[in-house]
């Protein structure tokens, strides 16, 4: 049960969800782009955070892409994390995707939903920051954006007033490298993560993104210069990586912060090993 | 023979459960239903200086905003210590303050949303070892002028100790004198969740003429009957309770507490239906949960393993009001020792208030949290022995003549067998000593294992009854007021009515829903003991059946009553079995082929009080508290990953003296169904507070519970030592597969990781960090 | 054209296999529409969080926990509840012959998400059962009994996709 009642919308094009955003500004609505509605919907039950109006983008054909077209694996933001898992198409992606929430959750959960709702791991974006993944935006006034993934988010996605992620594009020789995919809970599977790893392998690099360790997942070029160092044992990696971590991890009901960078080591040293005795 | 006791039956209501078709409280129609919605406190501790219900009550369609000082009333099972509403103060975050009334769920909840209450924040006792402090201030200041509803409470005036109960037996100096080796461990057990996957919920409504009816998701229909006449001066008859299915409730939905926020709802809005319905947070923050324990073990034995002396202490955390946790405080002390021969013993248990949500019953009666902290010392103890931990359980076993705490004698009837448990399981898991098994350079393997015992404590005066009644068919109406839970209570009443009548059992129809203007009352569906007592009172129906059928059977024969025989749905004389008369022809009494009647139309009825429960003496302990235990023995299997402190679960077994077996399958599941429950509470579960003492995780998303994938391979074996007054011997199984689950994965978990386990849940990152203190030093 | 829900509006589900029209607000979710509109209530608001799977229903063939559903969004797809099984999906007796529930109140969430697997995936081998029925909660059982009835049903229907090929291959 939802006490306050909101708009609901669903355009159909692009250019109509921009309009509805404005005309609904213009009725001193603050709407939210609405995806798989996980999010919302807890959010406006608890009354932590209630929309005026919500502008549902999965009837927009561009918002439900799932191939591959000029090279590129593109993915439109309404596709949900189950139809990426069987797609295929993204393996990385899929796989990290089948390990948030739980499967029924992942029928309903979309891309865009995951990177731009306020649950702090965002887990999907690890293989995008891996990937160098471009994300295409739609402004409220119907202007297009096309941004590296790193330029878009860095600990927030920042998107304009009345912008939205409508697709996201990933090179297809990225999406085919090796990874790794690994998600550390406190103890029960189906939980938010203490740590997620994804790595992915190119010209014989790692390289590495994390979600877990602070209120926004990251990816790290000292932390992966420090793991591909040849000079160094394995050892000495870690405690490197560590080192360079950025602030101390953070402590929650999954975990204490200093756990947190116990399973960080652990987790890296299994993904080192791993990676050095292919 | 028996013949129809260990067949696998289906429940009696699969078909209703696997459609959809089973109706729960809140499936029935709301059409013309107000709604009603709780303010819960955010504060777990705070006087309550004003509330302003003004905004709140001029939305329009709300019908009613109810505050505490409306009433004065003072509710619990055991100590009047609650009031429905809170009133001048609160003592836990969750505590209903208001309810809303309205036309609608979306209308009561902007409504709660807008009571303004002005709040003096008070600091907050979260642990019932800083409520037992001298300068702690008292959550319960009058607590001796509290009204007792049962005799066997004894709270400390000026304390925050509202029930204490003791056991000296024999002399503890000479015990521990004897000993060539003592051990003494404390524990913490935090508070957890029953987590019934139905959230609780009632409804009232009261007609012109006063006539109450409450339909509810209770495990005690009866009392909330009882429990709401006596709160508001009604006549118990006026009163009508209907329960439905009940979708899980393990201890959680015995308390009253629902029901009398919807009675004072509707009596509000002159008495027009008004569904309560409370969402998952408010169930696991406002509702009841399970007990905390702080807990000192001391335990001495002979060089030769056998146990000369054991001195307890428990402090049992209530939470913000007792319920019944002081008699989950007696249970504890009662059966302070588990299946064990201890000859001096002294225990000292505190039922203790704290700023948290309060307890109630929860499955194992507090047997589970005593019997983790107990058994883990006896593996700490087997280990400085030398011993073999089974070996030591098996040299210490209680055996016919001991004294249990409570110095009832134990017997094979009131106690079973409990070192024949431990030899069947020694023989199921392969059982060679506590090894460490190594799989690979990272990964070791372990067991660890435990007893278990319980006996339920009922009070002296818990009843039941059976009412029979006959279809034109010849197919019979079990009528009990036995609560279907998950329980399968209605199914095995079935099954024993079957067994004692010699039918089939598909031709007994059982009632799923409890009304109790139609149900002979029945004490509660609670404490595993529905089998014996509403299964003592079937038996004495089906006698009067028999009487009956022998009666009217007599004059169609022609024959002594005594010659005749009812077996198989047919009356007949053992002269002439084959010249019988089926069921359908005979129950309603007998017509001639002439057309004269015979008899009159068969209605039968068994009642059943328990008998012998006494009080335990305040000092000593001694008492009977209970009809019997059922005890038991089990074991877990773990992987441990010293890497990285993680563990997976394996193999989980138990060996239980059922008494005698009744549907098997059935029996196994239920069982199963307990190890899971402690498997999940032992390894995930924790009730944490934040420093104010709100709940950190009042949701499902945070909570966790076990879920599938991540369990481990289940057995469960049977012995059977009768319990001779029981129906056909068979013992109270529901609640007791949960018991020692904790205590034998910790067991485990200890060997393997090589810590001393103290603490649930058992979680990684806890061995981590003992670990890591225990290397690092 | 863009589809507009500003206040009470009628709208039609396809519910198991029936077009029902309701009256709702956008702010309803799917599982209070099914269970105080419709009477369907078997599909149970266990948490109403998406956390426990116990308002399970399929929407499109696929499982969805309807209390994180709009009534507005299901405009258009097919909708499936437990009573829509109507007591003949393999998966139904199953649980019953392998005594798959003691409640029963997570039962319906269960049945839809191993319908939707054993329709979809006859093939699904132990990882990716797990997977799909990971996302409920059973509290009574130890899921050993749940296990056993899928595990059944999933051996026969991927027997009679065998079988079938076979027939469209000769």
């Amino acid at each position: 049960m939802i006490a306050d009642n909101f708009i609901y919308c669903k355009p159909d094009t692009l250019r109509e969800a921009s309009a509805a955003y404005r005309t609904l500004l213009r009725e001193d609505k603050t709407p939210f782009y609405y995806g798989g509605g996980s999010e919302i919907i807890t959010m406006a039950r608890a009354g932590s955070r209630i929309p005026d109006a919500v502008i549902d983008i999965k009837g927009i054909p561009e918002c439900n892409t799932l191939e591959i077209n000029d090279g590129d694996v593109v993915i439109g933001a309404a596709v949900t994390l189950n139809q990426i898992q069987e797609s295929k198409l993204f393996p990385l992606l899929g796989i990290t995707g089948s390990r948030i929430a739980d499967h029924t959750n992942q029928c309903r959960i979309t891309l865009g939903g995951n990177i731009c709702g306020t649950i702090i791991y965002k887990e999907t974006l690890l293989p995008l920051l891996l990937t160098d993944s471009t994300i295409l935006t739609m402004g409220p006034r119907g202007r297009g954006r096309k941004l590296p993934v790193n330029k878009l988010f860095d600990r927030q996605i920042k998107l304009l007033k009345g912008e939205f992620i409508y697709q996201i594009r990933t090179d297809v020789s990225l999406t085919k490298a090796d990874f790794t995919h690994v998600k550390k809970t406190a103890n029960e599977k189906i939980d938010y993560p203490l740590l997620t790893v994804c790595t992915l392998e190119t010209e014989g690099k790692l390289r590495l993104a994390f979600s877990g360790m602070y209120s926004h997942p990251f990816r790290s070029t000292n932390i992966e210069d420090a793991i591909n160092h040849t000079d160094l044992t394995i050892e000495e990696k870690l405690d490197m990586a560590l080192s360079l971590l950025p602030d101390f991890p953070l402590t929650d009901s999954e975990g204490s912060g200093e756990y947190r960078k116990f399973v960080f080591r652990n987790t890296l040293k299994e993904i080192i090993e791993r990676h050095e005795n292919d | 023979m028996i013949t129809k006791l260990t067949q696998n039956i289906p429940r009696k209501e699969s078909w209703d459960k696997v459609t959809g078709k089973a109706v729960y409280t809140d499936d029935l129609p709301i059409t013309n239903h107000y709604c009603a919605r709780i303010l819960p406190s955010p504060h777990a501790s705070a006087r309550i200086k004003s509330i302003n219900i003004q905004k709140a009550a001029e939305i329009p369609g709300v019908k009613a905003v109810i505050t505490g000082q409306e009433y004065s009333v003072l509710c619990g099972p055991t100590l009047l210590d609650r009031p429905p509403l809170a009133k001048d103060c609160v003592r836990y975050a969750g505590e209903p303050v208001a309810i809303v009334v309205a036309l609608d769920e979306a209308t009561a909840l902007q409504a709660v949303r807008l009571i303004e209450v002005d709040y003096e924040v008070m600091p907050a006792l979260l642990s019932p070892l800083d409520s037992i402090k001298k300068d702690a201030p008292l959550l319960h200041p009058q607590i001796s002028s509290y009204t007792h509803v049962v005799e066997d409470i004894y709270p400390i005036e000026k304390s925050n100790i509202s029930a204490q109960y003791h056991i000296r037996k024999g002399n503890i100096e000479e015990g521990f004198a004897n000993s060539d080796i003592i051990v003494e461990e404390t524990f913490h057990l935090p508070p957890s969740d029953h987590l019934a996957m139905e959230v609780r919920t009632a409804r009232a409504e009261i007609s012109a003429d006063g006539k109450v009816l409450i339909t509810t998701a209770s495990q005690s229909p009866f009392t909330v009957a009882k429990d709401i006449a006596k709160a508001f001066q009604i006549s118990p008859g006026d009163i009508e309770v209907h329960v439905p299915f009940v979708g899980g409730a393990f201890g959680g939905k015995a308390n009253v507490s629902l029901e009398f926020l919807a009675y004072m709802a509707s009596k509000k809005v002159n008495g027009h239906p008004v569904r309560v319905i409370i969402p998952r947070e408010e169930d696991m923050t406002s509702a009841p949960s399970k007990l905390g324990m702080d807990a000192t073990i001391k335990i001495g034995a002979a060089k030769d393993g056998k146990i000369q002396g054991a001195k307890f202490e428990f402090h049992v955390d209530c939470g913000a009001y007792s319920d019944i946790a002081p008699y989950m405080t007696k249970a504890i002390t009662a059966d302070c020792t588990g299946p064990y021969n201890i000859e001096n013993l002294v225990c000292d248990s505190y039922c203790v208030y704290t700023n948290h949500t309060y307890a109630t019953s929860y499955r194992g009666f507090g047997h589970l949290s005593y019997t983790y902290c107990v058994e883990r010392t006896l593996d700490q103890l087997a280990k400085k022995c030398n011993l073999d931990p089974l070996k030591f359980r098996l040299l210490n076993a209680i055996k016919p003549g001991d004294l249990a705490p409570n110095q009832v004698i134990s017997t094979y009837s009131n106690t079973g067998n409990t070192a024949l448990c431990l030899e069947k399981l020694k023989g199921i898991i392969h059982w060679n000593g506590p090894q460490i098994t190594n799989i690979d350079e990272n990964i070791v393997r372990a067991t660890g294992i435990s007893c278990l015992w319980k006996a339920a404590t009922p009070p002296s005066n818990a009843v039941s009854g059976a009412l029979i009644t006959f279809n034109s068919d010849g197919s019979l109406n079990l009528n009990t007021g036995v609560v279907e839970m998950g329980n399968g209570g209605q199914t095995n009443l079935a099954q024993i009515l079957a067994e004692k009548l010699k039918m089939d059992i598909n031709k007994i129809h059982v009632t799923l829903n409890v009304n109790t203007r139609l149900n002979p009352e029945h004490y509660k569906t609670v404490a595993s003991i529905s089998a014996y007592m509403a299964g003592n009172a079937v038996v004495r129906a089906a006698d009067d059946i028999i009487s009956q059928l022998k009666s009217i059977g007599s004059q169609v024969y022609s024959c002594k009553p005594e010659e005749i025989e009812v077996s198989d749905s047919k009356v007949y004389c053992i002269k002439a079995p084959t010249n019988y008369t089926e069921f359908k022809d005979i129950i309603a009494g007998y017509k001639t082929e002439g057309g004269a009647s015979i008899g009159e139309p068969v209605l039968a009825k068994g009642g059943y009080m328990l008998k012998g429960i006494t009080v335990l003496d305040p000092k000593t302990g001694k008492g009977r508290s209970g009809p019997s235990w059922t005890v038991g023995a089990q074991a877990v299997e773990i992987e441990f990953d010293k890497r990285d402190c993680t563990y997976r679960i394996i193999n989980a077994t138990t060996v239980m003296d059922v008494g005698q077996v009744l549907n098997p399958n059935s029996m196994r599941e239920m069982i199963m169904g307990g190890m899971a429950m402690g498997l999940s509470m032992a390894s995930r579960e924790n009730y944490s507070y934040n420093k104010q003492g709100r709940l950190k995780t009042p949701n499902l998303r945070t909570y966790k519970l076990l879920h599938i994938g991540q369990e481990p391979k289940y057995k469960v074996e049977f012995v059977e030592t009768p319990q001779t007054d029981s129906p056909f011997g068979t013992r109270g199984i529901s609640e007791h597969g949960i018991i020692g689950m904790p205590a034998a994965l910790a067991n485990a978990l200890s060997l393997a990781s090589e810590v001393n386990i103290r603490e649930l849940p058992i979680t990684p990152e806890y061995l981590w960090k003992q670990r890591k203190e225990k290397y690092d030093s | 054209m863009i589809k507009y829900y500003n206040d009470l509006s009628v709208i039609e589900l396809h519910v198991n296999g029936e077009a029902r029209k309701v009256t709702v607000r956008p702010a309803d979710i799917l599982l209070d529409v099914l269970r105080e509109q419709l009477g369907l209530t078997g599909a149970k608001a266990g948490c109403k969080n998406g956390d426990c799977g116990t308002c399970t229903i399929l929407m499109d063939g696929l499982p969805v926990k309807s209390c994180l559903v709009l009534a507005v969004e299901a405009v258009g797809h097919e909708l499936l509840t437990v009573e829509g099984l109507s007591g003949i999906a393999p998966i139904q007796n199953a649980f019953v012959k392998y005594h798959a529930f003691q409640c029963g109140y997570c039962t319906s969430g269960f049945l839809m998400v191993c319908h939707a697997l054993a329709t979809t995936k006859p093939d699904a081998d132990e990882y990716e059962m797990e997977r799909w029925l990971e996302s409920n909660i059973c509290r009574c059982t130890s899921y050993q009994e749940i296990r056993s009835a899928i595990t059944e049903v999933l051996d026969t229907a991927s027997r009679q996709t065998e079988r079938s090929t076979y027939a469209t291959i000769s």
